[in-house]
């Protein structure tokens, strides 16, 4: 009789591990980043706001920064926006931003309308800057330490709740505010 | 909130062009200075899966990120780079999804192994099955045997069946 029950047992084990699977199913839009806990890219760009000024990874070392790329045409980026302003507002870690595939003229009149959460920005129209990061879409957050290492990175629009669960923890100040 | 990639309206007519012209090269075709060069980067841009389309490679997806990968495949072959530090470049950064064959490492071994631990699985359930029913046949066919027997000892010659 047990014999019957097999491909019962079987079929119930292949329900169970497709069920557990779907819900442990890493999302397919989220891609994790090989560069997590690795240095992060060296860098000198031009300053959005000033073509003749640098923003360099060198003269960021020694801080926490918050590396966020963005770009006019992105829409999250503009869902996002408000987060962004009040985490500067904060005062917690400073924004540092990548302007991504953009325009000059179009990003300087995007950040006087909407307000300029960062105190630096890199410009980068050509694309190649992103890609040593490893982005493949806009908004991502790389959360950077003093010694240049990634700690984390965010993938999509920050959300309040994505800043206090998942970035804030990762940072000292809120490790000390936390403990 | 869905993530839009860098000028999707022009993507879309890409796409567009696409289907009103399935076959016509989906991409503008990147020349390299010498034959050898090309067909080390076509055979890259086929190699890689383009990050925003997931389901396609660097050579067939008209998004803008793919060009910008597509664009730095070239200057890394033109600086001389080996297939093998390129694809190095592109592993460090977006990781083994990025490719579409995967190499044989630990994290990677259950996916090339688990065909094969299958079609073991399967093979050995097989053969199990069939020496079952072999037996079976074999049992069944004593028994009818044995029925006959009955028969022609029970029977006088009359039809049972």
């Amino acid at each position: 009789m047990i014999r019957y029950f097999v491909p019962l047992g079987v079929f119930a084990a292949i329900v169970v591990l497709l069920a557990l699977s779907i819900h442990q199913a890493p999302r397919k839009d989220l891609v994790p980043s090989p560069l997590i806990g690795k240095p992060a890219p060296s860098f000198s760009l031009p300053s959005l706001s000033d073509p003749n000024e640098k923003v360099t990874s060198a003269a960021l070392r020694g801080h926490w920064y918050l590396l966020n790329v963005w770009g006019t045409w992105c829409i999250s980026c503009r869902i996002e926006s408000p987060e962004l302003l009040a985490i500067a507002h904060t005062g917690v870690v400073p924004l540092i931003g990548l302007d991504w595939k953009d325009s000059r003229a179009e990003a300087m009149a995007y950040l006087h309308q909407k307000g300029n959460p960062y105190q630096q920005i890199a410009f980068d129209p050509g694309g190649l800057e992103a890609i040593q990061w490893g982005v493949y879409g806009a908004p991502e957050t790389f959360v950077v330490n003093p010694q240049g290492i990634i700690v984390y990175k965010y993938i999509g629009p920050i959300t309040p709740r994505a800043w206090a669960h998942d970035i804030l923890p990762r940072l000292p100040a809120g490790q000390a505010s936390g403990s | 909130m869905r993530r839009l990639s860098p000028r999707l309206p022009g993507a879309l007519l890409v796409l567009l062009a696409l289907l009103a012209a399935p076959f016509a090269h989906a991409i503008a075709p990147t020349r390299m200075p010498t034959p050898e060069l090309q067909a080390r980067y076509e055979r890259l841009i086929h190699n890689f899966r383009c990050m925003q389309c997931q389901d396609e490679s660097l050579a067939n997806s008209p998004v803008s990120l793919a060009a910008d990968m597509r664009r730095q495949i070239r200057q890394m072959l033109l600086a001389g780079d080996t297939d093998q530090q390129i694809r190095n470049f592109f592993v460090s950064r977006y990781g083994y999804f990025i490719l579409f064959k995967p190499p044989f490492a630990w994290r990677t071994a259950w996916l090339w192994l688990t065909p094969g631990v299958l079609l073991l699985v399967g093979a050995l359930s097989a053969a199990w099955v069939i020496r079952r029913r072999a037996t079976l046949v074999t049992r069944e066919s004593g028994d009818e045997e044995d029925e006959s027997l009955d028969d022609g000892l029970a029977g006088t010659g009359k039809h049972s069946r």
